[in-house]
């Protein structure tokens, strides 16, 4: 990546001018042959700058024929590198900032730091600690926690602790308060719609404009709907934790196609499409039904990261085999280590389609879905500057931050 | 005048671009000499823009010393507006060469005074020492920029109204639709173009042929304003073989047999 310096202009910001050149950026859903122009950590409109500013680049960034997308966003992230955030134990915001450093390497720019089911103590103590900022050298941005529990269904537990599971018995507000402590801090909330008081729970969320997910739940597809109809936008790792799909109660799944969804209104999905969570045919039927919805997330544990063999991680030892961790010395899952780029890989291999979709459900997705999209998830002019280079198989070879580089491979 | 006569529109917009590089190189333009041109918009120059862009990129050819003044620009239409002038010559000309913006001009047809506006474009050509060569395209109507029939042969920069061909033959650009087409348009004049050192007018197409026929084997007229470049000393015509199909076959094969000559025009310059 060469860099050509001009004498610098008088704009009417005297912050420093940088265009990329020789790119192939993602703008309006396709590859385009453009330039990407960033000044004061945002995307600027060079049409603007040519005629109202008579201005120019003071720097030019040669990306070299790569593909320049946005960065990748992850709603759900348990941790990575031996970090496990709901491990009551550590220092969470150093934990935080540990995979946020590292997870730059695989073009995430931002992401929601996920707590599993836990008890009052931890929320209590951890939500504080970590605040919503942007990222830049230390690491991705934080968009807020994503706190996947504690009220949800017993049955459809998977790995949560049973003993942490809670219902909202007669005041949901209030409980929602006492269990969490404050939501300053927080952008997503996992929920079992089924559970009584969840109404009132969802409306309370979105009206903080915290976005509420389904999941881990045996609800029915008319629960589903109503949880929809109060403003519940998401589903947690579909497939995973829910009632399969069956063809006169679709369940949770059915929200893919449901007609009761009001309008303007899109329910989105997570996806782990690590090739091991989901049978590729199962993320077909997905995408196929409800393509604009797919958001790919990790969902990954803190033995993501690590590399093959065994590791010791809290109370447990689990064995890394490819892209398997097992608990060791069985064939039993014990959560994915894929991380994002592999993923909007195999997602594009499997499901057989565009470059522009792949990149689309890792970046553009999660950022709609969180309703941040005026300023991340794409290239449009006055977005924040994050994003990535990447080759034509999708390997990330550099990430941007606010226009900076925060990460680049070794050559 | 010279009627540089080529097979088809790749073939003319090369040529028109390799005579541009060549007269901007042998003026040799430095900090204290800017090579001034003016420059217009439209689908017909688009294929000498590309190439000119070629020249740009591989080193041949540098706009830093180059000061432009475009033909005209819409009346009301937001200046981001994707059909505005000012869109068409960042997207198919600035945003890819190395010209330094200040050295830009275009009429604002957003102006709070249009008329202050016309003026004061006619007082920075003047500053900039008068243009070195204009290049312009033609309209079906004869028309140069947008100085319709009837328009003096004199006339400066100023408000136009746009004739009705005119209005239908720039429909394609607003989805079809003649009613989105602005009505009015800032243009510079016959008597502006006139007082360029050199003058260089593109035709291709055989809708253009009847008006290059008016252009050149008539007399002069202010019904096909272009036929004003006759008493101009330096005009090049650069067309296609489907512009000349109204003209005489003498005329023709006159320009054809110099075409050996005016071929030297355009050379590389070592």
């Amino acid at each position: 990546i060469q860099r050509v310096f001009f004498v610098s202009n008088k704009s009417v910001s005297d912050a420093p001018i940088t265009q990329f050149v020789n790119c192939r950026i993602l703008r309006d859903h396709k590859l385009q042959r453009e330039d990407l122009w960033v000044r004061e950590g945002r995307i600027l409109d060079p049409e603007k700058l040519f005629f109202d500013e008579q201005g120019y680049a003071d720097e030019q960034v040669d990306c070299e024929g790569q593909i320049l997308a946005p960065g990748f966003i992850d709603v759900q992230i348990n941790g990575g590198f031996g970090v496990d955030f709901s491990q009551d134990s550590q220092d969470v915001a150093a934990g935080v900032s540990f995979v946020a450093k590292n997870i730059l390497e695989h073009g995430v720019t931002s992401f929601c730091p996920t707590l599993v089911t836990s008890p009052c103590s931890v929320y209590h103590k951890v939500l504080p600690q970590v605040k919503v900022h942007n990222g830049g050298r230390h690491g991705a941005g934080v968009l807020g926690f994503h706190l996947e529990g504690p009220f949800i269904s017993e049955e459809k537990k998977g790995a949560h602790l049973h003993k942490y599971i809670r219902s909202f018995k007669s005041d949901p507000v209030l409980k929602l308060k006492e269990v969490y402590g404050s939501l300053d801090n927080v952008a997503v909330v996992t929920l079992a719609p089924e559970l009584n008081g969840s109404q009132l729970v969802v409306r309370e969320l979105c009206g903080r404009g915290i976005t509420v997910s389904l999941g881990h739940s045996v609800a029915n597809l008319s629960q589903a709907e109503d949880a929809v109809k109060c403003g519940a936008s998401f589903i947690t790792h579909l497939f995973n934790a829910m009632l399969p799909f069956h063809h006169r109660d679709p369940g949770i799944v059915g929200l893919l196609t449901s007609d009761q969804i009001p309008a303007g209104r899109t329910v989105y999905y997570g996806m782990i499409a690590d090739g091991v969570h989901t049978n590729p045919a199962a993320l077909r039927i997905a995408h196929r039904a409800h393509p604009a919805g797919l958001v790919l997330v990790t969902d990954a544990i803190a033995a993501m990261g690590l590399p093959p063999g065994r590791h010791t991680l809290g109370q447990q030892v689990i064995e890394i085999q490819g892209l398997h961790a097992y608990v060791a010395g069985t064939k039993t899952l014990s959560g994915s280590i894929a991380t994002m780029d592999m993923c909007v890989r195999h997602f594009k291999q499997a499901s057989g389609c565009s470059v522009e979709e792949a990149l689309e459900a890792a970046s553009l997705h999660p950022a709609q879905l969180l309703g941040i999209e005026h300023r991340k998830g794409n290239l449009n002019y006055g977005s924040d500057a994050d994003f990535t280079l990447l080759d034509d198989h999708l390997n990330v070879s550099a990430t941007y931050i606010s226009g900076e580089q925060v990460w680049r491979k070794e050559r | 005048m010279k009627l540089i006569i080529l097979n088809d529109y790749d073939q003319a917009s090369e040529w028109a671009a390799k005579y541009i590089r060549n007269r901007i190189l042998l003026f040799q333009p430095g900090p204290e000499k800017y090579f001034t041109l003016g420059l217009p918009t439209g689908s017909t120059p688009l294929g000498c823009y590309k190439k000119l862009i070629e020249y740009c990129k591989n080193g041949e050819l540098s706009f830093k010393y180059v000061k432009t003044f475009n033909m005209d620009e819409y009346v009301g239409l937001p200046r981001d507006h994707p059909e505005s002038f000012h869109s068409f010559m960042w997207n198919n000309f600035f945003k890819h060469i190395d010209i330094v913006p200040e050295n830009t001009h275009i009429l604002d047809g957003n102006a709070a005074d249009l008329v202050k506006e016309c003026n004061a474009f006619e007082e920075k050509i003047s500053a900039a020492g008068g243009i070195e060569l204009f290049v312009g395209g033609i309209g079906p109507d004869g028309h140069i920029a947008f100085n319709e029939p009837g328009s003096s042969l004199v006339s400066r920069t100023r408000v136009k109204t746009l004739a009705k061909d005119t209005i239908l033959a720039n429909a394609q650009y607003f989805n079809g639709d003649w009613s989105k087409v602005p009505k009015m348009a800032l243009t510079v004049g016959v008597g502006t173009v006139m007082d360029a050192k050199e003058v260089m007018i593109l035709i291709t197409g055989a809708h253009k042929a009847f008006a290059l026929y008016k252009a050149i084997e008539e007399g002069v007229n202010h019904m096909w304003t272009v036929s004003a470049f006759q008493q101009h000393p330096q005009t090049v015509f650069v067309c296609d073989e489907d512009a000349t199909l109204e003209l005489r076959v003498k005329t023709v094969k006159y320009f054809k047999d110099l075409m050996l000559v005016h071929n030297k025009l355009v050379e590389p310059l070592t």
